[in-house]
């Protein structure tokens, strides 16, 4: 099969579906897309290079990246999405604070 | 290049439409160009034609992966209008709808100018305060603007929804001499333009790499062979990033995000103005073609993109707010909707600026407002160029000025790149 093709095919091309950890899988017009996950803020008295390439620089990757969507018409939970920006095809899900899922554990 | 003129189309009637060149060449890329532009859009073939004009450099190439005008400047909605507020930018964007005023003459190509005055609708007394305090900032600065009360709106656009609007319609800010022009003659108008005063449009031509020597850009390795350039200048938005990273510079303060674009089947004259809406969430402007169709748009895909295809809850966001104000418009049949990839930068303005490589130039970051801005693009990229220097109308938009805290935001949203809108 042609290359071309076969990304077609393998596009998502109406709507993306987001497999919630906490809620199993719901279309991606549950969620608001939060932005770049991999971003990694300096602490407070870092230099304002550091601050500003935090904030405002982005690697803007083709491929898949990191991100971060909010369940807000759902759980409401944060959570970290592996993601193609060219085909929208989703490798991974999970909740973007590493410990969130022991407490909710402990608290059942 | 046989001129569009009364004589030859006379001319030619007789000799039955035999006397007619191509309207660009199709050359093979030499080996070595004093400037190479990328991207065969809007921005990059008037960015060439300046050049060659105003500036008398001819050795130029532009080179575009597809075919030109394949990318935004053939997905967006046509708009060109001036109506901005922060300094620079204003002077910038009304300089750039004078260049669309002439542009017809200019080019000697009918670009299909049309300025039938861009409507602002407001809902609120609060949205029209702020309305009013930025059109009379743009009347200070010698744009024009109007405010049309209820009475003018309903007697110039009889068919809007003022009946049972969730947002009753309040009134309007204007500008007149705003409008739309034809995205596919602006393209062809400056390619065939460029391509007379010897700017060689290369299609078919993607780059692949970026060649440095000695800090500079040496080459450009392009599908179509290895390509030398004393300046380089990138004009490729939506992918500006990947470009500049095979330049290995690093990080933009942009983000790649997909905007969709709608057409309807084609009616008789129903709307004779650009319409715009914004409340509530909705963000909605329309306009209808010459052919009759009814161009319209509305918000971007909310997550980052490089597809250029559009997903559905936007479809439906858009045609709820376009039943919001024209219900009449319900039945009408959508023969196309497709997507760009827009360059949204961190403040929701743009780049024209040098770079950390002496010799290359960036002009990037339109967010939603690349086709209006195209002639002064290419007018004030070339300018920076040839002579090296920034205008100062341009002196504010460069990659520093986040960490100089001079940010050009004319919304205040913020560095989230989806919310300039």
């Amino acid at each position: 099969m042609n290359v071309v093709l076969a990304q077609t095919l393998k596009c998502t091309v109406n709507m993306i579906k987001i497999k919630c950890p906490y809620c199993g899988e719901r279309d991606h017009s549950e969620f608001t897309y939060g932005g770049d996950a991999s971003i990694k803020y300096p602490e407070l008295d870092a230099s304002k290079e550091d601050w500003t390439n935090a904030i405002f620089f982005r690697e803007n990757i083709r491929g898949f990246q990191k991100e971060t969507w909010h369940h807000l018409n759902g759980c409401r939970m944060w959570l970290e999405v592996e993601r193609s920006t060219v085909t929208h095809e989703i490798k991974s899900v999970k909740p973007c604070h590493p410990e969130i899922q022991k407490i909710l554990e402990l608290n059942k | 290049m046989t001129k569009f003129n009364a004589w030859n189309v006379f001319k030619n009637g007789l000799n039955g439409q035999t006397g007619w060149s191509r309207q660009w060449r199709d050359p093979e890329p030499k080996s070595d160009y004093d400037v190479i532009i990328v991207g065969g859009g809007l921005h990059g073939l008037a960015t060439a034609y300046y050049l060659a004009k105003n500036h008398n450099i001819n050795n130029i190439a532009v080179l575009e992966k597809g075919w030109i005008g394949g990318g935004n400047a053939g997905r967006n909605t046509t708009i060109v209008r001036s109506n901005y507020m922060m300094p620079g930018n204003h002077q910038f964007y009304e300089h750039s709808l004078k260049l669309w005023e002439n542009l017809s003459h200019d080019l000697n190509y009918n670009v299909m100018f049309s300025q039938r005055a861009h409507v602002s609708l407001f809902h609120s007394p609060g949205a029209k305060d702020v309305y009013a305090r930025r059109y009379n900032i743009m009347r200070l600065h010698g744009t024009d603007g109007e405010l049309w009360n209820l009475l003018k709106l309903k007697k110039n656009i009889p068919h809007l929804n003022y009946n049972d609007a969730r947002f009753p319609i309040m009134g309007a800010v204007v500008q007149p001499r705003a409008g739309n022009a034809r995205h596919d003659s602006a393209v062809w108008g400056y390619a065939r333009a460029a391509d007379s005063y010897g700017v060689d449009i290369i299609q078919n031509c993607e780059v692949i790499g970026v060649k440095r020597k000695n800090g500079n850009i040496e080459s450009l390795e392009t599908s179509r062979g290895l390509i030398k350039g004393k300046k380089i200048g990138f004009a490729v938005a939506g992918n500006t990033s990947r470009l500049w990273q095979m330049a290995e510079l690093g990080n933009l303060p942009i983000e790649s995000h997909k905007l969709q674009a709608f057409v309807t089947e084609a009616i008789k004259p129903f709307l004779d103005h650009v319409v715009v809406y914004g409340v509530g969430g909705a963000h909605f402007y329309i306009s209808q073609s010459d052919k009759g169709s009814l161009v319209f748009g509305g918000d971007l895909d909310w997550y980052k993109s490089y597809a250029q295809r559009g997903n559905l809850p936007i479809v439906q966001d858009v045609a709820e707010a376009a039943m919001a104000i024209l219900p009449s418009i319900g039945r009408l049949r959508l023969l196309r909707h497709w997507a760009g990839v827009m360059d949204m930068s961190m403040d929701g303005t743009f780049f024209i600026c040098k770079t950390p490589i002496s010799n290359l130039y960036l002009n990037a970051g339109w967010n939603y407002g690349g086709f209006k801005a195209s002639p002064a693009s290419g007018w004030y990229f070339a300018d920076l160029i040839a002579n090296e220097n920034p205008h100062k109308y341009i002196q504010h938009h460069h990659l520093e000025r986040f960490e100089q805290g001079i940010n050009l935001d004319e919304r205040g949203a913020g560095p989230d790149p989806k919310m300039h809108g």
